[in-house]
């Protein structure tokens, strides 16, 4: 691993001055993805700049009956907040269903936000990889992609976002709060990660160096009842290989309202719009829920290693919804 | 670097320090503590799992930078005079060690597990240990080891409380 420096700061100013100090610098969460692709050699940063210091480790309400999550927040703080398992229960839900105790005491709102892809050619330097290495290529395609995107992919890249608590943030309307430079900023996380393109390497719409300072959750009554339902490999402890986030509101056996977002299936935590519009005001029923999720899923480019996913999102959508709306099959 | 920190209790002064290496790093080289395991060094195996500040980490993925002025426990800081904590008991009785790589950082976990959770179900077992991987023992005597700790602190709390004193937390 290559030498770097380390340093502590206090305040978001100084943060964010300190890393355009340097021409290779980065912020450091809880280390858990970053230290780990240091380790692997993906990432060879010169300086580290600590976050967690930063007074950002607080849950706030605000004014518009919604919540602040600061950006060093732990995941399991999170987790564990009252207000967030009460208002935001998908939230709580995706962050438990994700990574491991002693990782989650580690990890924080805006490194899990900032997670890097897990295809193996991007964590394996010996390979070529369009996002690691620009224009050198991108193997998966034609190699192992059991795990990689069947949404928004380009021919330059087909890699995942792995974060689990983005899907259910993305799906709730969070915003992502920014420090670009002199100036603050909110984006929200349906614009605030990029699809690949013809640029994989560029994850974000935010400016290089930019902090994340916190997350908000806006006052939201159909997030009371939202929820988090993830697939993987084995019970506990591995990545998604699909996974959903959703909210339904009804009323007189009609869908009133609803948010629905895909993980593991695009890199970007996929607010499934479509499925959305084409399910409110129908009635509450297994036809519906299949209908709102084939239209979402007429976009999908599955490639054969991967052709699984569509009838999987397809199914775990349709059973969530169904959960959440007592529907009978 | 000079590194300033608590460990199992004690203070500890380490010299020469580069704060880019690990805290793993830095309790078995530099103090002598070669309890804690480093087996993957990507936070995927928990044997190298310890307190920093009462909260359970993977300390492969600490920087020695972050622990200044921190408290560190590891599993030897577990047992006192009186001997082994009951969980490390436990392991021993019920088989659940075998090479005893995964062993401390398994142990640290369930001591975590059991002073938050006084009778855990197997599922909550399950999940806890769930960042924990165990290559020999195919993790059944593990669970034994744990649910054998637990109503084994639960009898000494009672008894503790029998006898009028505030009772064993950790
Ligand atoms: C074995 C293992 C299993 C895992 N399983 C899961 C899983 O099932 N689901 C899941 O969702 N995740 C999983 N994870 C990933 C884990 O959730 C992330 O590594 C973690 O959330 C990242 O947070 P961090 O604070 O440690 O980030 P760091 O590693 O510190 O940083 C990650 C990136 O974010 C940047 N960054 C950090 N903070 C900020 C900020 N405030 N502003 C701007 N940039 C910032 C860093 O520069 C870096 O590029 C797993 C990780 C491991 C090691
Ligand atoms: S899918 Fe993306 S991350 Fe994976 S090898 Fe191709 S370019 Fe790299
Ligand atoms: S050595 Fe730290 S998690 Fe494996
Ligand atoms: S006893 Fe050998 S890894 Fe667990």
């Amino acid at each position: 691993m290559r030498e770097f420096g380390y340093q502590q700061v206090s305040d978001v100013e100084t943060a964010v001055a300190t890393l355009a100090t340097s021409a290779d610098a980065r912020y450091l969460g809880g280390g858990t993805n970053l230290v780990d692709l240091m380790k692997l050699g993906v990432e060879t940063p010169e300086l580290l700049i600590d976050v967690t210091t930063l007074p950002l480790t607080d849950i706030s309400e605000t004014a518009d009956g919604g919540v602040l999550i600061g950006a060093a927040v732990r995941n399991s703080d999170l987790a564990a907040n009252p207000v967030i398992r009460q208002r935001y229960p998908a939230v709580a839900q995706a962050v438990l269903a994700g990574a491991s105790g002693q990782l989650r005491n580690l990890a924080t709102t805006g490194g899990n936000l900032m997670q890097r892809t897990r295809c193996s050619y991007f964590t394996d330097v010996t390979k070529p990889c369009n996002k690691r290495a620009p224009g050198s290529g991108c193997p998966a395609r034609d190699g192992e992609h059991h795990n990689l995107a069947i949404l928004g992919a380009s021919e330059h890249c087909i890699a995942t976002s792995p974060s689990d608590l983005a899907v259910a943030l993305v799906a709730l309307d969070a915003v992502v709060h920014v420090r670009e430079g002199d100036s603050a900023r909110a984006v929200p996380l349906t614009e605030f990660r990029r699809l690949p393109g013809d640029r994989p390497d560029l994850e974000t719409t935010v400016e290089p160096g930019a902090l994340i300072t916190g997350v908000s959750l806006p006052g939201l009554p159909i997030a009371a009842a939202s929820r988090y339902r993830k697939v993987r490999e084995r019970a506990s402890y591995a990545f998604a290989i699909g996974s959903i986030a959703a909210a339904v509101e009804v009323s007189g056996g009609l869908v009133t309202d609803c948010r629905i977002a895909w993980g593991a299936v695009a890199a970007v935590p996929w607010r499934a719009t479509r499925a959305e519009a084409m399910l409110r005001g129908k009635p509450v029923a297994i036809e519906s829920f299949a209908a709102a999720a084939d239209a979402e899923l007429t976009a999908a480019e599955p490639l054969e290693g991967n052709a699984y996913k569509v009838a999987l999102i397809r199914n775990v959508t349709v059973e969530l919804l169904a959960e959440l709306t007592g529907a009978s099959r | 670097m000079r590194i300033t920190t608590t460990v199992n209790g004690a203070r500890r002064e380490v010299d020469d320090v580069w704060e880019g290496e690990s805290l793993l790093y830095v309790l078995r080289e530099r103090m002598g503590l070669p309890g804690s395991k480093n087996a993957c060094e990507q936070g995927e195996c928990g044997s190298c799992t310890v307190y920093l500040d009462g909260i359970p980490v993977c300390s492969c993925l600490v920087a020695a930078g972050q622990v200044c002025d921190r408290e560190i426990v590891t599993v030897e800081g577990l047992s006192d005079q009186q001997g082994l904590h009951p969980v490390q008991q436990a392991f021993i009785e019920c088989g659940a060690v075998q090479c005893g790589f995964c062993t401390p950082g398994l142990v640290v976990t369930a001591h975590d597990l059991l002073a938050r959770t006084e009778h855990p179900t197997d599922p909550e077992i399950r999940e806890a240990l769930a960042g924990n991987l165990c290559r020999c023992t195919g993790y059944e005597k593990i669970l034994d080891a744990v649910r054998l700790a637990a109503d084994r602190l639960a009898a000494d709390r009672l008894a503790d409380i029998r006898a009028g004193s505030s009772g064993r937390l950790t």
